[in-house]
């Protein structure tokens, strides 16, 4: 009860739309930190998301939010803030009625809701255009005044479905930075994404889904290391990089050692990336090679997502 | 003060006085709701609906205004109102307008795609019912009643003191009150009702069609299933009797008069449970705006 009361947990949870599979005995919990939840269209992201704020029932199983269901919405969504990918808005509202409103059922005052109003509008750089009518605002700003309204109650799980589509590289930058403090605050931050490489970046831990399943979970590197069929490929920056190629290849789990075009590196891919860190560091001290950089050139979430499900996890 | 001590002061108004909070929410939804959906231009053939009789007798106060204007008139012309608010206003105009109304409150921003957004704020969904209920019977009543309001004074005011005297010393403000009662509960009643049909059906326009016919053929039904329409009720409100004409006549049974104090209480008790049936449905009720 305790852990529960400190986490987001699933508790095989299964979602049908009829004979449709949505999403499949997901069991999970998630700590405070960002957590990305990576898969194509159609993987069940949203599903999950939509199952986490109660906007839909889960057809079997349990899911808590920091020990509360969305059947006690007064506290849960107190608790809960939930940037949607719907585009789309009550008619003829502006920036900041769309905050403000929501405030206001909240419990907030007038002055209190217009405080939180404004820095809401603030932290998601909209205050300037915070009085015109949503529906003459841009994508991205749609987006971000979505993620305004998502923050504006200082909720202690953020919800964010694809948050960064439709924003411009600035913008996507800016968002990164305030996700990253939220998180930095002890905030759970749930983010789905296409965008590998940003959500990579950001995370501490990803869900990976294909067809309505989770296929793997936790902390990148630890999924990494669940992938033991595919090698590990390790970039090395050196001076002799043929000696080095030709030290790799004598080594059973070294599996390719591929001399780089400008002659100054190799590419190195093993099972075993811990053995070979152990040769190069004999090699690096019989000074038989000057090592720049090391750095393992497929760690991140695309790779992972290609050698568990064979696909780049981009949009289908 | 801190964003935070303002989250956690509100936290602790919520937790101590959670009716006071309920009450806030309801007082939001209606103000919001009154707002964003009903008065607006697409509204206007609602606001036609509930016109077009005073229209009506408009014309007819400035075409007629060189005729007779007795006592005889007045009878006559009491005779016409009643028609008026019984056949037009009780059975089709409020029956209409609630349904465009009161189905539009949640199917409206299902097809708007904007309903999640009353499902992720920390309301209650019974409180969500609730408002947006309210939200609807404050516009359908203050509508239907200013237009009840306006017959009503227009009719009367043709006769000069005749007709101020059939109002204020005559049984005509006893009839005007009972008029803005039934307007109130058929708004009521017919409101509840559409808003449970729009969380049963996808289309509600058919099931309305269909309470619309029980409407019509209940008086042919024994007397406890007439109970069980809003019509009845509102028949037994209603300050002049109308005789009943055509072929339905031979079918109608007459049901034992009911007290008005029965008749209100009776509507609205159908009402409260139709309303709570629709606050079971919003439970069910899940966003999934691509199947809708």
């Amino acid at each position: 009860m305790t852990s529960r009361a400190h986490q987001i947990v699933f508790e095989n949870v299964s979602k049908f739309y009829g004979e449709v599979l949505g999403v499949n005995k997901v069991s999970f919990s998630l700590g405070p930190g960002i957590t990305s939840l990576v898969g194509p269209n159609g993987s069940g992201k949203t599903t999950l998301m939509n199952l986490l704020t109660g906007l839909i029932r889960p057809s079997q199983g349990a899911i808590y939010v920091l020990g509360l269901t969305p059947q006690q919405p007064i506290e849960f969504f107190r608790q809960v803030g939930y940037c949607t990918q719907f585009d789309s808005f009550p008619p003829g509202t502006n920036g900041y009625d769309f905050i403000y409103w929501p405030l206001r059922l909240h419990g907030f005052g007038r002055d209190q809701a217009a405080k939180l109003t404004s820095e809401a509008l603030e932290r998601a750089g909209m205050a300037q255009v915070a009085r015109r009518k949503v529906a003459g605002y841009s994508k991205g700003m749609r987006q971000r005044i979505r993620l305004a309204q998502a923050i504006a109650h200082h909720p202690s799980v953020l919800v964010l479905d694809e948050p960064l589509n439709g924003l411009d590289p600035m913008a996507r930058a800016e968002s990164i930075a305030l996700f990253e403090t939220i998180a930095k605050q002890g905030m759970h931050v749930i983010i789905s994404s296409h965008i590998l490489e940003e959500v990579d970046r950001i995370s501490d831990r990803v869900v990976l889904m294909s067809s309505g399943y989770v296929v793997a979970e936790g902390q990148i590197r630890e999924v990494r290391r669940e992938v033991h069929d595919h090698p590990t490929q390790i970039l090395v920056r050196c001076s002799n990089a043929a000696r080095l190629a030709a030290a790799a290849f004598e080594l059973d789990h070294v599996v390719e050692a591929k001399i780089l075009n400008d002659g100054h590196g190799v590419l190195v891919r093993t099972r075993d990336a811990e053995q070979f860190y152990l040769l190069l560091n004999k090699i690096v001290s019989g000074g038989l090679v000057e090592v720049d950089a090391v750095a393992p050139a497929d760690d991140d979430v695309n790779s992972i997502y290609q050698y568990l499900i064979g696909s780049d996890g981009g949009p289908a | 003060m801190r964003a935070q001590d303002l989250v956690a002061r509100a936290q602790r108004w919520s937790k101590e006085q959670p009716w006071r909070l309920f009450g806030s929410q309801i007082f939001i939804l209606v103000r919001n709701e009154v707002r964003r959906n009903l008065f607006t231009r697409r509204r206007i053939w609602i606001y036609l609906l509930a016109l077009i009789p005073v229209l009506i007798i408009l014309a007819h106060v400035i075409l007629d205004r060189n005729e007779p204007a007795g006592p005889a008139q007045i009878e006559n012309d009491t005779q016409v109102l009643a028609g008026i608010a019984q056949v037009y206003y009780f059975r089709l105009g409020i029956f209409f307008a609630c349904m465009a109304i009161f189905t539009w409150l949640f199917r409206g921003e299902i097809v708007e795609r904007t309903l999640h957004y009353q499902f992720l704020a920390p309301v209650r969904r019974e409180v969500l019912v609730v408002g947006k209920f309210l939200a609807g019977a404050v516009v359908a009543t203050a509508l239907f009643e200013t237009a009840v309001l306006a017959c009503v004074f227009l009719m009367y005011s043709r006769f000069g003191s005749a007709g101020k005297a059939y109002v204020f010393d005559g049984p005509g403000l006893g009839q005007l009150g009972s008029y803005l009662l039934v307007t109130a509960l058929a708004c009521l009643g017919y409101g509840a009702a559409f808003l449970a049909l729009s969380l049963l059906f996808k289309n509600p326009i058919i099931p309305g069609v269909v309470m619309m016919g029980w409407e019509t053929i209940a008086p042919i039904f024994p007397a406890w299933a007439q109970r069980l329409s809003v019509a009845f009720y509102l028949k037994q409100l209603c300050p002049v009797s109308l005789p009943i004409r055509g072929p339905m006549a031979i079918f109608t049974i007459v049901p034992e008069p009911i007290s008005p104090f029965i008749a209100v209480l009776g509507l609205l008790c159908l009402t409260i449970a139709i309303l709570a049936l629709s606050c079971f449905l919003i439970h069910r009720m899940e966003i999934t705006y691509t199947a809708e």
